[in-house]
């Protein structure tokens, strides 16, 4: 009863391939949105803003980014947070040594340097595949870390090896650095997230979209029927660095100010990226906000549940948190490999037809 | 000894034109063993032209060899009277030529409709920069290509499949899914490789008529490898065939019939 | 001889001791891509798992001490006997059976015709899984891993005398000879014998013989009666029992500690110098591996790059040797067909 697509007819092909053909969906996005944009940042906090809706936006670019890599072009990494490391650090060097330029501009070029980073590293997977590849990736993270934490020009020679993000504004409003408002970083991000996931969107519905399925599922007889693997996919290494990139860039500047790079870009990071877009839904963009929302809930819930009710000591809540996080994995890939996004999309063919399924 | 140059007209009455696609000499080995010795054969625009053999003929690496998979050791493809250099498979795909594949070879990932879209990927060629704005440029190519893939898609009749996921399709409907692939990229010339295997009578009856229409309607010239005798007899204008990667019968169905070496092949001759 | 020379060479055969290391974990990896087709990323924390496991049972610790404590507001912590190490070893093995048969019942039996890349998925998650299990069993701070028959026959510490005095003086007046672990010299050993004891196995017995059909392939296997389920229990116990062998060696080295799980990452350029299949490419690559970065960080990473080139070495070579041979050094030939 929710839910009613009849009477609704494409008459064109362009009214066809809409992102979200049917009119219900499309009144839900534009509300989904004018929520994100003009009414949430005039009633969060600092804790909402911190705890939840910062963690989520940037790691929701991060997990679209891995998403057209794994999801799309099926060619998996495990370097991601090596590539969010390069979006940190470039952004770095762009705000110390450029302190007049916007933050926008910033945050974009940290994304492409990453973009070109992500290309250098992406170069083998035209001769290795499947989980050599993902062994392959891991050289990216260990190596990257490895350069940020070894090579002093890239923390600006600072005595702590930490790279700190100073007061930085966008169009004159204080975007980084301690006295930014909650609703202007809010704001900052929203904006990326929503720009990215409509250009993730529009990528993977149109041609190059196609050439990436294409390789995922067959490369042998993509490259047969006219895809070329170099392009497509170091286009996939390209634009997927570039999200992560940006969301490498926002992490540090935005999100948390201060970074040490082997703890906070480590091999930890990837695998939450990895978990998201396995959690949230392979080849989905909606998987991958979905994926990102429930690993960032999740351990806000578990610190809910285990400190402040129960009591338990921090400790046994984080190793808690990790039993939890694989099973989560293993029973996913067991009974959903398309995650929530299926489950979503399962629910809502039901929800069509309710309450008359017959 | 049909002429060089000019073509010929086939017994139903249809023109065939020059040359399209000519083999010299091929020689292909995988380490000391040769798939294919030393063979020559020719293509001409529109006509329908079968390779047959026996299992291990080397049927599948010929195939292979023409849509550049497989690089001959020795010999010269001239593909539209220029020697072909050594090529990657898409540079092969994009000078016009399409395949299917004998074990199914479709996007398991994808729906029927996206499958077929894939097939016009060679006619699509809005950058990165259009495509991620999606309104103006890669909207337009979009639906241009949209509907030259529906084209295809109503003349193969699976207007009905065309949003089902192709993993969920019945083994004859997915031969027909890439059937409308590689057509979909308006190919000049069309390799099928064995377009009937594990098809039902009914299923092999449909799958020729689409074969014949292909070529009637469109004009595009068609090698198929098919095991079915009758099939091939029925379809084709011209027939090589190949025995232990040597070419032993070239000509129309009536010639090879008649042709001893081919008889021995496919009812076995004791070899000394 | 100049001293540089046997610098260089001594730091040579540390690599080869540290490379028979992770070859010995790499081992645990081909035992389990071969029969299963299985990349087991969680081989690391098995390793991690069987070093936590094997030190709780010595000390007498009382499973889930913390949780137990938390939730019911008890003060546990040992069941105040130390266990003889024979005995303790004994049980991790049994605990190793015991997980070998829950992975296979509670997760690969579920995944069986998954693609290779999702059961790689499934074996991270798992890897995450069992970390958070040992470390709410046994608790996460880093522990001491001693393992002693008698009086004096413990796993040796510290270098070994025997060779620094037969090496003295090589150099001149200012060299002390060679120094090199006697851990590493026993863990050289142990993982030979390892190595030869799993080869016969796998050529020799009948359990040796039906892994390999397996490994061969699945359907042909069960038509001739092997059973896949008990096949395959076998091999994630093997590997469990390889993971501890691994876990006490690197345990007794530097402390059992969630780094464990990280050093084993190291055998994953290991199986790709040596190429998944191959049991004598995991001892070579494991050598190269070991000798190489050693090499690298003394003659090149500590000198002209700041140092710890060690954490990522291993990968680089790895990653440009597989863009000229993609199989891996023993692999077999990759054919591509349609």
């Amino acid at each position: 009863m929710f839910y009613r697509e009849a009477g609704e007819f494409s008459t064109t092909y362009k009214d066809d391939s809409q992102t979200f053909p049917i009119k219900f969906d499309r009144w839900r996005y534009y509300f989904v949105l004018f929520v994100a944009v003009f009414v949430i940042p005039f009633m969060v906090n600092d804790y909402w803003v911190n705890s939840i809706f910062l963690p989520f936006l940037i790691y929701a670019i991060a997990a679209i980014g891995l998403n057209i890599l794994v999801g799309y072009c099926g060619q998996v990494s495990l370097g991601t947070g090596g590539f969010m490391a390069v979006g940190a650090y470039a952004c770095y060097k762009l705000m110390t040594s450029f302190p007049d330029v916007s933050m926008f501009v910033h945050v974009i070029i940290a994304g492409a340097i990453t973009a070109v980073v992500g290309v250098l590293f992406g170069l083998p997977s035209l001769r290795i595949k499947g989980f050599y590849l993902a062994v392959a990736t891991l050289a990216a993270q260990f190596f990257l870390v490895w350069l940020f934490n070894r090579v002093p020009w890239f923390y600006n020679y600072s005595a702590s090896g930490q790279i700190n993000a100073p007061e930085r504004d966008t169009f004159g409003v204080l975007i980084t650095g301690p006295n930014t408002e909650a609703w202007a970083a809010y704001l900052f991000c929203v904006v990326f997230t929503i720009v990215s996931a409509v250009i993730a969107r529009n990528l993977t519905r149109g041609s190059v979209g196609r050439k990436w399925m294409a390789i995922r599922d067959m490369d042998i007889a993509a490259e047969i029927i006219g895809v070329n693997p170099l392009t497509a996919k170091l286009s996939a290494f390209a634009i997927s660095s570039f999200f992560v990139g940006v969301s490498g860039a926002l992490f540090f500047s935005v999100y948390l100010g201060a970074v040490e790079v082997g703890e906070v870009f480590g091999i930890n990071k990837s695998f939450l990226v990895l978990f998201m877009i396995i959690i949230g839904g392979l080849g989905s963009i909606f998987g991958s906000f979905a994926g990102a929302a429930f690993l960032v809930l999740l351990p806000v819930a578990l610190k809910v549940v285990g400190v402040d009710w129960l009591g338990w000591p921090t400790d046994i809540v984080a190793h808690l948190q990790l039993v939890i996080v694989g099973a989560l994995i293993i029973v996913f890939l067991i009974a959903e490999p398309h995650g929530i996004a299926q489950l979503w999309r399962v629910a809502k063919e039901k929800l069509r037809l309710w309450p008359f399924p017959h | 000894m049909l002429d060089q140059s000019e073509g010929y007209t086939t017994a139903d009455g249809r023109k065939i034109g020059p040359v399209v696609m000519e083999m010299k000499n091929i020689t292909l080995r995988f380490g000391g063993v040769e798939a294919i010795k030393d063979i020559s054969f020719d293509i001409r625009e529109g006509e329908i032209r079968a390779i047959i053999g026996p299992n291990g003929a080397g049927k599948s690496s010929m195939l292979n060899v023409i849509s550049g998979f497989y690089v001959p050791q020795e010999g010269q493809v001239f593909y539209q009277g220029q020697p072909r250099p050594p090529m990657k498979p898409y540079q092969v795909a994009r000078q016009g030529i399409a395949r299917t594949f004998q074990n199914i070879a479709l996007f398991e990932g994808m729906t029927v409709l996206d499958n077929v879209m894939t097939g016009r990927l060679t006619h699509m060629k809005t950058g990165l920069f259009w495509q991620s704005m999606w309104k103006g440029r890669a909207e337009t190519e979009e639906t241009v290509n949209r509907e030259v893939a529906e084209k295809i898609i109503d003349f193969l009749e699976i207007q009905a499949i065309r949003k089902t996921p192709v993993a969920r399709l019945p083994y004859g409907l997915k031969k027909r899914v890439e059937l409308a692939r590689a057509l979909a990229a308006e190919p000049s010339l069309l390799l099928l490789d064995e377009p009937m295997a594990g098809m039902n009578v009914e299923e092999k009856e449909d799958m020729s008529r689409f074969i014949l229409d292909v070529n009637d309607e469109f004009g595009t010239t068609i090698a198929l490898i098919e095991h079915d005798m009758g099939v091939v007899m029925d379809l084709s204008d011209r027939v090589v065939v190949m025995d232990y990667g040597k070419k032993i019968g070239d000509g129309t169905p009536d010639e090879v019939r008649g042709n001893q070496d081919v008889i021995d092949a496919y009812l076995g001759v004791a070899h000394d | 001889m100049s001293e540089a020379f046997l610098y260089t060479v001594e730091v040579f055969l540390n690599g080869l001791m540290a490379g028979v290391l992770y070859a010995l974990v790499a081992l645990g990896f081909v035992l389990i891509y071969k029969a299963s087709g299985i990349f087991n990323f969680a081989q690391g924390v098995m390793a991690l798992f069987a070093a936590m496991t094997l030190v709780g049972f010595q000390n007498g610790q009382v499973p889930f001490a913390h949780l137990i404590n938390a939730t019911f507001g008890l003060h546990v912590t040992t069941f105040g006997w130390n266990l003889h190490s024979t005995v303790a070893v004994f049980l991790t093995v049994l605990v190793m059976i015991a997980l070998a048969w829950a992975v296979q019942r509670f997760v690969f039996r579920h995944l069986v015709g998954q693609e290779p890349i999702i059961l790689f998925m499934a074996t991270i998650g798992l890897a995450y899984f069992l970390e958070g299990v040992a470390d709410l069993m046994w608790g996460s701070e880093i522990k001491t891993l001693d393992l002693c028959w008698a009086v004096g026959a413990c796993l040796p510490q510290g270098g070994n005398l025997w060779i620094e005095q037969a090496t003295e003086g090589l150099g001149g007046e200012g060299f002390y000879g060679f120094f090199i672990d006697s851990l590493d010299i026993v863990a050289a050993l142990v993982a030979m014998v390892l190595v030869a004891a799993l080869v016969a196995f796998a050529q020799y017995t009948k359990q040796g013989r039906a892994m390999r059909a397996v490994a061969d392939d699945h359907q042909a296997a069960l038509s001739v009666g092997v059973s896949l389920n008990f096949i395959w229990i076998l091999v994630w116990s093997l590997a469990g029992f390889v993971a501890l062998v691994a876990g006490i060696m690197w345990g007794a080295k530097s402390g059992v500690q969630f780094s464990l799980s990280l050093i084993a990452l190291k055998a994953l350029p290991v199986l790709m110098l040596g190429g998944f299949t191959s049991i004598p490419g995991a001892i070579v690559g494991g050598l190269i591996i070991g000798v190489g970065e050693k090499l690298f960080e003394f003659l090149i990473g500590a000198p002209f790059l700041g140092g710890a080139t060690e954490n990522w070495f291993a990968y680089m070579l790895a990653l440009v040797f597989l863009v000229f041979r993609p199989q891996g050094l023993f692999g077999e030939k990759i054919i591509e067909r349609v």
